[in-house]
């Protein structure tokens, strides 16, 4: 199916800026639908981490010399194109180890900051790492945890707000976009509930920042985190946004060198944010990247790259469609979803079509992918897992479909 | 090349389900899970002298898993946890972990060899097995 996007969007422009999707594994060429474990990384962003490594290796803001000084500008240059990217200043951008590690940071030093019997609302379809620090946070200091439901087409039903949102609600975390069922968030219904009670809002943006600049301010949330690898940068590196008003109050979460402002054996004061949280060596290089990548995803037409994604998204659920036995788990049509398809095909495990799709060249995710909860709502063993980036074309969903129309014919 | 993973007598295996199900009255149950992929088996047993004399299996997970769970149960009456953890090294040796030949009916698993992510698959219901003989 030609998308409305093919007049203006150059895919095969965008594919030959990623060598990898050239591989040839097996004889076959490689049609990579994981995106949404780990996006590709292109050639801009390997070259600016190898001219880091190369040219201006050195620990950030400890040196005097040139090397560590070069460092400390690459590095803080990827904190204001990260910025830029999520429309926001960048001394409210802190550079983490990833997503997980982003939020169990807000987790512990916001957490420290609530009391017993305040309450955290979070939604059924959450990926665990935005379950599990909540629940380690519930058995340090005693708040209390709501669950948003999640209805039948894979959305957090927004309906029971009213019904989950208290006083005692001091925050409200959700997913932008499912990384399960692909489907996005109406934000500005949960901001607008949230406020109303005084609550906080975080969005776990890792399935959103892959497909476009955010204006963070607009959206109106208090936090924001998303990972490096899913967003065409490196593995080792995420990011946490937050409100200065936040980061000013929140105490740090790791201790060690950078993040103080001065240490004696009695006691010590901390930095002022963004430095407060980034104790020890940062991910240097990782940052110097994904600052990159936001740049190389900025610099796309975004109106047309998404027309693009969700052509490729109905030639999915086109495909899908004409196989018996299978489902989709998530907004059947393209209204409020993002390009993750999730399905199920009856009498396969998603295990055995995934390690079908294999052997045709196809790269999908299949299991519970880090949603247990969401997976127990449905009784569901799995689900096979397409999310499409960019840079896939026509030919990579027509392989998927080939190869799950053999899974069907062989397997059940 | 999968097809050469999904060899008609693994597929074989799992369709038949011989095994699968509870037993009414068992000495001993046990379920694993796989954290990493959310496979789950429940193996019962009863026991008769410390010797198996009815095994059921009831698996939520992947063809691998469930023909692993067939062959299992096809095998273990009549053994004790000795008797088992020797079926259990054919098993390994079927998919390369051990050295040797397996034997049948863990031979079939022969082509699992080369695909590592998926060694678990077929172990799950040995772990199961050993957990409710301990």
């Amino acid at each position: 199916m030609a998308g409305p996007s093919t007049m203006t969007f150059d895919v095969a422009a965008v594919r030959r800026q990623f060598p990898i999707l050239f591989e040839i594994i097996d004889g076959r060429p490689v049609h990579y639908l994981d995106n949404g474990a780990s996006a590709q990384t292109p050639l801009a962003v390997l070259d600016a981490v190898r001219i880091y490594e190369t040219t201006s290796r050195a620990n950030v803001l400890r040196g005097v010399h040139r090397l560590a000084e070069r460092a400390t500008e690459l590095y803080e240059t990827a904190r204001a194109d990260v910025a830029r990217f999520l429309g926001v200043q960048p001394m409210e951008i802190v550079f983490t180890g990833g997503c997980t590690a982003a939020i169990n940071l807000v987790s512990y030093a916001y957490g420290q900051l609530l009391k017993r019997g305040d309450r955290i609302l979070i939604s059924e379809l959450e990926h665990h790492s935005n379950i599990v620090p909540w629940q380690l946070l519930r058995q340090r200091s005693g708040i209390e945890i709501d669950v948003l439901p999640v209805t039948i087409d894979g959305q957090i039903d927004l309906g029971a707000l009213p019904r989950l949102l208290s006083s005692q609600t001091r925050l409200v975390s959700l997913a932008h976009v499912s990384n399960v069922t692909g489907a996005l968030l109406d934000v500005r219904k949960v901001v607008e509930a949230a406020k109303a009670v005084g609550a906080r809002v975080m969005l776990d943006g890792a399935q959103r920042a892959p497909h476009g600049p955010l204006d963070l301010y607009a959206l109106g949330v208090d936090f924001y985190v998303f990972a490096g690898h899913k967003a065409y940068g490196p593995n080792g590196v995420g990011v946490l946004w937050a409100k200065p008003e936040l980061l000013d109050a929140m105490p740090p979460f790791h201790g060690g060198g950078s993040m103080i402002g001065r240490v004696t054996l009695a006691e010590t004061t901390w930095a002022p944010p963004p430095r407060r949280f980034e104790a020890g060596t940062p991910p240097i290089g990782p940052a110097i990247g994904l600052g990159t990548a936001c740049n190389w995803m900025a610099a796309l037409d975004w109106t047309a790259t998404h027309d693009h994604e969700m052509g490729l998204v109905q030639r999915v659920l086109d495909g899908l469609q004409k196989i018996d036995g299978t489902q989709i788990l998530g907004p059947a049509s393209l209204q409020n979803r993002y390009p993750v398809v999730s399905f199920m095909l009856d009498g396969v495990h998603p295990h055995d079509v995934a390690q079908t799709l294999d052997s045709f060249g196809v790269a999908v995710r299949a299991g519970h992918h880090c949603a247990q909860p969401l997976m127990d709502r449905f009784d569901l063993d799995g689900t096979t897992r397409v999310s499409i980036a960019p840079y896939n074309d026509n030919a990579d969903i027509d392989a998927l479909l080939t190869g799950v129309r053999h899974a069907a014919n062989t397997l059940r | 090349m999968s097809d050469e993973l999904y060899q008609a007598r693994i597929v074989a295996l799992a369709k038949s389900k011989a095994g699968a199900g509870k037993l009414a009255h068992p000495t001993k149950s046990a379920r694993r899970d796989n954290p990493l992929c959310g496979d789950r088996v429940t193996i019962d047993v009863r026991l008769d002298d410390g010797k198996i004399a009815e095994i059921a299996h009831q698996v939520r997970g992947c063809l691998l898993c469930q023909a692993s769970a067939v062959a299992l149960a096809s095998s273990a009456v009549g053994r004790d946890a000795s008797g088992v953890a020797a079926l259990r090294h054919d098993a390994e040796r079927a998919i390369g972990r051990e050295a040797g030949k397996a034997h049948a009916p863990f031979d079939a698993f022969e082509p699992v060899a080369s695909h590592k992510s998926r060694h678990e698959c077929v172990l799950l219901p040995f772990e199961a097995l050993q957990d409710a003989l301990s």
